[in-house]
């Protein structure tokens, strides 16, 4: 599981019969229905007990045009007997549903790994599409791996022509025929995907049935093709996890349910403002769904009446949630402002993707984590809590709500598109293993001596939440800077600057709240602390780990709780001789890690739209260290000539 | 406005603790006086009572009222308001914003608010000018304006807010102006009806646009340039000796002479609320060859939408029950055996 941290070495339970980790990467045309067939085998693959990590890819256009290179989708998932916490790097299979799929496709793949192709797309027209001059299943282009090319095309007509369906009908059949293939090659059980196609096509029985025979039929190829050529059957072993009830979840599902669960520990119901952008729209369209815990959903007519409903909202009683990606969220930067100075909950959860401006909104990156922790006018500090996993963001979702009711601020909680359309197994918590924090609303006047004091604070800090409709605690809030305890319009010296202190002393408190910042892998001090935040956990994680079995000193670090930064995290970070920070960004979280520690934090930058591979951060790691085999006891010295630059 | 019970207020009850800081002799007294006049009259509780606003001049009128009040961001009051009204539809909100706030940078909002018809009043106080920011033409500014920011004239062509409310979409407009003594009959009618009511008051600007609603507000000229629409009576003017009738010729409004107070002979319209077109036409009257429209102009009800959303809400959630174990465990599930994991984790 990506959310268990603690480190036992087992490679002896390894049986050496099977691999312990197969990548499997489907790429069609955006319209080949490659995002669905990943979505069954991700099902399918978690039902048959394997640790898995999936990693959607797929064109802003929504039907690019058929067979170009630019309308590729692809769907990666790995999938093994070990703990598995990133997509993978290469994959070890590639299904091509045309040319244009296997061009953009097959230089990612393992040499030695197998193509599948359907050969009765590779026609000369969308062979020109690809812009193959030559057909590359016929010429030596494809050497270095194992081809295996039939005409699933045809394959899928003839198994689907008793159904009576059209031409084009059928021929959307090709992706569960090729599902089959891949569930008969990794011995999976069709069963959950017959269930599931029945439902789906509950209404149009026909359709049901024609899928289930594709993919029957795709089964029945892997089986009777068995002895030809390199299609041979796969069997990975399930990984052993803890025992208990598990689902696969997807980031955006896990922040919804979080969201959920936090409002319903606070005791709160819920009120969602949202507009539609690419990658957060997903938590609208799932909390739709769960009006029945108290959960009021607003279609805005932008992002900044999104926000400004939230905080209405709360402004009312309700625990405010609004949520967007970057360039909505750089919308919301001025009422943010507003729920700061007006001291409101407010969770402001930012799926972040590639920048700026428009950018790359169905890729992955994390360049806003200055627009998060910076990004306002004024002095406006406000918690940020990051989620490594889409697991972890469900935990990281309850985290936001109980900072923002208990210390009367907005919280952001950031994922990025990754987090968001990736899946991974999740152990289903009970609901009552969280520690609920029930909000108290100011009932009674506060101030015996007059008018009611909204913003008297606590030891905290923090003011009193009160709801229009108590009886004589009439008040007016607003943007404008504030008396003491009154809350009225002033905005004399001596009252901005203690303001301005008391805001930002409330939020700095908000470390004291929050867990101490641990070692998810390796020792406390050493030679060198690998350092992230967010959605780098999996290939961190993966490299560390690579590298203490290769006898490097090295830890993995990984911050959730990016801003304020947890108390211990700068004596710790002291600890090591060299920090590294491997980011998809140029070097944000770094800078503030310099920032607040003095310390020599190095960056690792990758802005590709494409999430690191576990080979990138293992090869930054091995930069530090010479001769490292051998040397199990981490006493490496550090290569100071090996040290990436730091402007690098 | 809300079904409540009506509570015992006085004028008094509505002035808050705080130092009123408009310029002497802005418009905006003379509203906060007729509305702390109006909300006794309509027996407004002051704990249920919201007033929400934008930036600029008029949005600093929360403050001076002794109920809840937020002042909130530039232009986006109606996004407030209709969270707050989604969280708690008993409360009673008023939307206090101008033409700068209201139809410039929140014309969106203001847009959306009135389709979705959120239950709230929303006063837009237009003096044709930006007051707080020291003078430069508005988007209600006539064409011509000299401004700091257009000295030799603006030449932006002005939006009619009531024009651009009943194009949202809006069920209730009326007009009123500052200084007007039916100014709480406007507010009373705005307060019953259920769903947005839109006012446009006109307001004196003392500083930066003074005396512009002279023409048709000031005593001596107001009989010939103001026209009060009462549903169900004839749209007479100058005591009754002029009234507006239907060009049938143009499908548009003309100015008829009354002979002896015979309004019937002379063609007059009789002034119907539920009639949007008729809105359309008073509304877009171009002041000087007709008189100024005021009062309650348009009043036709739809349901609200927090009273839409609340029905969808029930609709929803029927039968279902929230249980927050079966919703995390929902979806294909698999159990892990003890025995399966007799080794302990891998990681």
């Amino acid at each position: 599981m990506a959310t268990i941290t603690a480190e036992h070495e087992t490679e002896a339970s390894v049986q050496d019969t099977a691999p312990e980790a197969v990548v499997v990467r489907f790429a069609g045309d955006s319209g080949d229905g490659m995002q669905l067939t990943g979505g069954q085998f991700t099902l399918s693959t978690a039902l048959a007990g394997n640790d898995l990590a999936t990693f959607p890819d797929f064109p802003a256009e929504i039907r690019a045009p058929q067979g170009t290179l630019f309308g590729v989708s692809a769907f990666q998932i790995n999938f093994g007997s070990q703990e598995i916490t990133t997509a993978g790097d290469a994959p070890d299979v590639l299904v091509a549903m045309n040319p244009a799929a296997l061009k953009v496709n097959v230089q990612a793949l393992k040499p030695g790994g197998l193509v599948i192709a359907d050969t009765g797309e590779f026609s000369k027209r969308n062979l020109d599409k690809a812009k193959y001059e030559t057909n590359p299943l016929e010429d030596d282009s494809l050497a270095k791996w194992d081809v295996l090319a039939f005409d699933i095309s045809a394959l899928t007509l003839e198994a689907v022509k008793p159904f009576g369906l059209g031409n084009k009908e059928a021929l959307r059949c090709k992706n569960m025929w090729t599902l089959g293939l891949a569930l008969w090659m990794f011995d999976r059980d069709r069963q959950p995907l017959v269930d599931w196609l029945k439902n789906k096509f509950a209404k149009n029985p026909v359709l049901a049935d024609a899928n289930i025979a594709a993919l029957n039929a795709g089964h029945a190829y892997g089986e009777t093709a068995e002895l030809a050529g390199p299609l041979k059957k796969l069997h990975v072993d399930p990984v052993p996890s803890e025992p208990g009830l598990y689902r696969t979840i997807t980031g955006a599902e896990a922040v919804s349910l979080g969201l959920v669960a936090g409002a319903q520990l606070a005791d709160l119901p819920m009120f969602f403002g949202g507009y539609p952008i690419t990658p957060a729209s997903a938590i609208l369209h799932n909390l739709v769904k769960m009006k029945e815990f108290g959960v009021t959903t607003f279609q805005a007519e932008d992002e900044i009446a999104a926000i400004c409903a939230a905080i209405g909202a709360s402004y009312a009683g309700q625990l405010g949630v609004t949520s967007s990606s970057g360039p909505g969220i750089a919308l919301k930067g001025e009422a943010m402002g507003l729920a700061v100075m007006t001291e409101l909950p407010l969770v402001i959860v930012n799926s972040q993707r590639g920048g700026p401006s428009t950018g790359l909104p169905t890729k992955t990156e994390q360049s806003d984590l200055y627009q998060a922790v910076y990004g306002r006018n004024g002095d406006a500090s406000l918690p940020v809590v990051a989620a490594r996993s889409p697991a972890d963001a469900f935990e990281c979702a309850i985290e936001a709500c109980r900072i923002a009711v208990q210390f009367m601020t907005p919280v952001m909680l950031l994922t990025d598109g990754y987090i968001g359309n990736a899946s991974e197994p999740w152990k289903v918590p009970d609901p009552a293993s969280f520690e609920p924090f029930p909000v108290s609303f100011l009932e009674k006047n506060n101030n015996p001596d007059g008018n009611v004091l909204p913003f008297k604070r606590d030891a905290r800090g923090v003011r009193p939440w009160i709801k229009p409709g108590t009886e004589g605690l009439m008040h007016r809030i607003g943007g404008i800077e504030k008396g003491i305890d009154t809350g009225n319009i002033d905005y004399a010296p001596q009252v901005h600057q203690a303001q301005t202190d008391a805001r930002k002393a409330k939020v700095d408190g908000v470390a004291a709240a929050i867990p101490p910042q641990d070692v998810c892998l390796g020792e406390e001090s050493g030679k060198l602390a690998v350092v992230g935040w967010g959605s780098t956990f999996g290939p961190i994680h993966q490299a560390v780990r690579r590298a203490r079995r290769k006898g490097m000193d090295v830890s993995h670090i990984h911050v959730r709780h990016v801003w304020p930064l947890p108390g211990n995290l700068g004596d710790l970070l002291k600890g090591f001789d060299k920090v590294l920070v491997p980011e998809m960004n140029t070097g944000q979280f770094k800078t503030v890690l310099r920032d607040q520690f003095l310390v020599d934090a190095t960056p690792l930058s990758k802005t590709s739209g494409q999430p690191f591979a576990i080979a990138e951060i293992e090869e930054a790691i091995a930069s530090y260290f010479d001769g490292v085999p051998g040397h199990a006891e981490g006493e490496v010295p550090v290569n100071e000539t090996q040290l990436p630059n730091p402007e690098a | 406005m809300n079904d409540m019970t009506p509570i015992e207020t006085t004028l008094k009850d509505w002035e808050s603790d705080q130092e009123v800081r408009w310029c002497p002799g802005c418009g905006d007294y003379a509203i906060l006086k007729a509305v702390q006049r109006t909300l006794p009259m309509i027996g407004a509780d002051p704990k249920n009572t919201v007033f929400v606003s934008g930036i600029g001049c008029s949005s600093r009128f929360p403050y001076y009222v002794e109920s809840y009040g937020f002042h909130t961001i530039h232009g986006r009051a109606p996004a407030f308001a209709t969270g707050i009204k989604l969280a708690n539809p008993d409360l009673d909100v008023w939307l206090v914003t101008g033409d700068g706030d209201g139809m410039s940078i929140g014309g969106n909002h203001t847009m959306h608010v009135l389709r979705r018809n959120v239950n709230c009043q929303i006063m837009l106080f237009n003096n044709e000018i930006y007051g707080l920011t020291k003078g430069q033409y508005s988007p209600t500014s006539r064409t011509g304006t000299n401004s700091p920011t257009s000295p030799v004239g603006s030449v932006d062509r002005p939006a009619l807010p009531c024009a651009f409310a009943l194009g949202s979409g809006a069920r209730f407009i009326a007009r009123g102006y500052d200084v007007s003594k039916d100014l709480p009959e406007v507010l009373k009618a705005a307060h019953a009806h259920q769903g947005a009511a839109f006012i446009e008051i006109f307001q004196n600007c003392i500083v930066y646009n003074k005396d512009r609603f002279d023409d048709f507000t000031q005593k001596k000229v107001a009989d010939e340039t103001q026209v009060w629409c009462n549903d169900g009576e004839p749209l007479l003017f100058a005591k009754g000796t002029k009234g507006l009738a239907l060009d049938c010729d143009t499908l548009s409004l003309k100015v008829v002479d009354v002979v002896d107070g015979d309004w019937k002979a002379a063609g007059v319209a009789v002034h119907n609320v539920k009639n949007r077109g008729l809105a359309h036409m008073l509304v877009e009257m171009p002041f000087g060859p007709f008189p100024m429209a005021l009062g309650v102009i348009y009043d036709d009800p739809r349901p609200t939408f927090e009273g839409a959303v609340v029905a969808e809400r029930a609709k929803l959630i029927e039968g279902k029950t929230a249980d927050l174990g079966k919703l995390l465990a929902k979806g294909q599930t698999w159990t892990v055996e003890e025995k399966d994991a007799a080794h302990g984790l891998m990681d």
